[in-house]
């Protein structure tokens, strides 16, 4: 083992930045001879407001990602999260934090649901999270036919539309829990150990690590993610939305934006800061299309192509090295 | 206990091992039960025969899905494909009868050229085939809208629609037996004998160890991308199949790439590859849908039917994964 391996990990800055600038660089100038503009106020306040849904659901995809699992049910703790936190608050700022309380300890719960199946149930994590997401489906389109419930109005006029300048609350909390998961991966026993579990699982539990608890710790805070993600929804729509979660893809979208952010999907290899370059790629796309006003459904195209050509030039990285 | 008692008892068949056929065929005989205590005519040969007839998309698809399963992979575009190739065979045929050889012909090709292109993709540029099919599922859906405007165009003539609803009249014993029934009979028997040539254990070799596969010779890009492309001539078959039975609707295949994993898993095999038969894939598909035919009669909403499935899809993979881990 050379010194250099025991240094923490330095990476240089991800690809994914730079195809974020070519982006928006062709972008900008497409939309300048179509003759409108895409760096103003407006288009970049519902661009970084895009980022932040998403933001939350990916940044908390990359933590179970890395430890070598998959959270297929994000879309719908999402969606009942809007409706937990918009039902308690039933538009009263006096039951803001209980109501934020309550919606974050649900999520938590599914976490940990995920987690425990995945490890002590030992199901592999996208059937086990598969079911899940199921389960809470069945739940919602039980329970749920539109909108339910009122956020409350403090919340509304705070996380959902404040801002600083042209950057919304929303997406300041997105680098602050983005932040916050940097510091935990990069700095902490429970980063190292996750990117270990990721890495190897066996090797990682013959080293001592508690590779099931790293896991289910993982799950929980993906959700967790997802239960922010859910009260911001809320706080944008102003009431509990059903099925905001399934239809805005948030979970294969938020998968997308991990590996686009150069997060290997079999774990072990990534961090939160080029998952935040993919959500941002992805939200450009965007706002691109929404500015040249072209349909919703070449956009779709034009996002699976380059989701794929994202990871295969990853992947010729890789694959160079292992044939080395 | 005699000794050679123990012994048996404690080298299991073949077909109990784990990844073999008990546990499904268990889970099978509980619901056929559940169902003809509430139906009881659930299991004469008129009903039962329209019940595959409804079933053999899904059945199709499962089948489909195994290949790609079994030697490592995940092929999610299998939904849109089949949503995409219904809207594409109706705004084609366009009503117009003489039409029809020619379109099942293209969506047959069609089908595998995306099966050939996820495989590619996945095989020689080195993307998880999670992110290839999942991306392709993005393009498929997007371009369909695309190309129709947001709304199906044109129509499925009745030459089209025979396979997925007309049935072979007036057989002795059976009644009749719907051409899709027929259909999934002759695509699951060159299934089954794909798996058992030289190929299916190649496939198997593969989706266990694919260095060791290499190593023994095997091109693994070629197996692994002829997967891909028999998953997506089972969903072209499975898209005429739907066309004919349901029509033309942007939901035609919504959620059947999740469906067909679902039954792929619950019939033994392992995500992951390298171990389960196609027949378990296919009774697994066909478990799922006695699930929803029990549910139907059992009168639970249909707004529930998630809820059960997801319950169902967790408890039998625990406990098929505590059997293998008990080995």
């Amino acid at each position: 083992m050379t010194t250099r391996s025991l240094l923490p990990a330095r990476r240089p800055v991800p690809g994914v930045f730079v195809a974020l600038a070519i982006t928006w660089a062709i972008g900008w100038l497409v939309v300048l001879v179509d003759g409108g503009h895409l760096v103003n106020q407006s288009t970049t306040v519902s661009l970084l407001h895009v980022a932040a849904g998403l933001g939350f659901v990916a940044v908390g995809q990359t933590l179970v990602i890395l430890g070598g699992s998959l959270d297929l049910s994000v879309a719908y703790v999402v969606s009942l999260s809007t409706l937990v936190a918009a039902e308690t608050m039933a538009g009263r700022d006096s039951a803001l934090l209980p109501a934020i309380g309550l919606t974050l300890l649900v999520s938590a719960g599914i976490g940990l649901l995920n987690g425990l199946l995945v490890t002590a149930g030992r199901i592999n994590a996208f059937i086990a999270t598969l079911g899940v997401g199921l389960l809470l489906k069945g739940y919602l389109d039980n329970g749920y036919a539109g909108p339910a419930g009122t956020t409350s109005p403090a919340l509304v006029q705070t996380l959902g539309y404040q801002r600083v300048g042209p950057v919304p609350l929303a997406f300041l909390l997105l680098l602050l829990v983005a932040g916050a998961c940097w510091f935990a991966l990069a700095r902490t026993r429970f980063g190292h150990h996750l990117l270990a579990v990721g890495g190897d699982e066996e090797v990682a539990r013959l080293s001592g690590v508690r590779t099931h608890r790293v896991r289910v710790t993982a799950h929980v805070l993906c959700s967790l993610c997802a239960g922010i993600a859910g009260v911001y929804l809320a706080s944008r729509l102003g009431s509990g939305a059903p099925r905001v979660g399934s239809e805005g893809l948030y979970d294969l979208e938020s998968i997308a934006a991990v590996v686009i952010g150069g997060t290997a999907l079999a774990g072990g290899r990534g961090g939160v800061v080029g998952t935040i370059g993919g959500v941002l790629l992805l939200a450009a796309i965007d706002a691109v299309f929404n500015q040249l006003a072209v349909d919703a459904f070449a956009k779709q195209v034009v996002r699976g192509v380059i989701i794929i050509a994202a990871v295969a030039v990853y992947a010729r990285g890789t694959l160079r090295k292992v044939a080395g | 206990m005699s000794t050679q008692t123990l012994r048996r008892q404690l080298r299991p068949a073949q077909w109990a091992r784990p990844g073999g056929l008990a546990p499904i065929l268990a889970i099978l005989v509980v619901l056929l039960v559940l169902i003809t205590a509430r139906q009881p005519d659930f299991l004469s040969p008129p009903s039962l025969m329209s019940f595959l007839g409804r079933s053999a998309p899904i059945i199709l698809l499962a089948a489909g899905q195994y290949f790609v399963i079994v030697c490592g992979e995940f092929d999610l575009s299998v939904g849109a494909l089949v949503t995409a190739q219904v809207v594409v065979a109706a705004r084609l045929i366009d009503s117009d009868p003489t039409r029809t050889w020619p379109v099942v012909l293209v969506l047959l090709v069609g089908g595998a050229l995306v099966g050939l292109v996820n495989g590619l993709v996945t095989t020689r540029l080195g993307v998880p085939s999670f992110v290839t099919t999942l991306g392709m599922f993005l393009v498929l859906v997007g371009a369909v809208y695309l190309w129709s405007d947001g709304a199906p165009k044109g129509g499925l003539t009745e030459e089209f629609r025979q396979y997925g609803r007309r049935a072979v009249e007036d057989v002795p014993l059976l009644g009749r037996i719907p051409y899709a029934v027929v259909i999934l009979v002759l695509v699951a028997t060159v299934a089954v004998l794909l798996t058992r040539a030289d190929f299916g254990r190649i496939l198997i070799a593969v989706g266990d160890n694919p260095r060791t596969a290499r190593l023994s010779g095997v091109r693994v890009w070629r197996t692994r991308t002829a997967a891909f492309v028999l998953s997506g001539l089972a969903a072209a078959i499975a898209a005429i199949l739907i066309g004919g039975y349901s029509g033309v609707s942007f939901q035609a295949g919504a959620g059947l790439e999740f469906g067909a994993i679902t039954a792929v898993v619950l019939g033994g095999v392992a995500l992951g590859g390298g171990r389960g038969s196609v027949v378990g894939a296919m009774l697994g598909a066909t478990t799922l849908e006695l699930l929803f035919a029990l549910m139907n009669f059992y009168g639970i909403s249909g707004a529930l039917r998630p809820a059960v499935q997801g319950v169902i899809i967790l408890v039998a993979v625990a406990v098929a994964a505590r059997r293998s881990t008990s080995r």
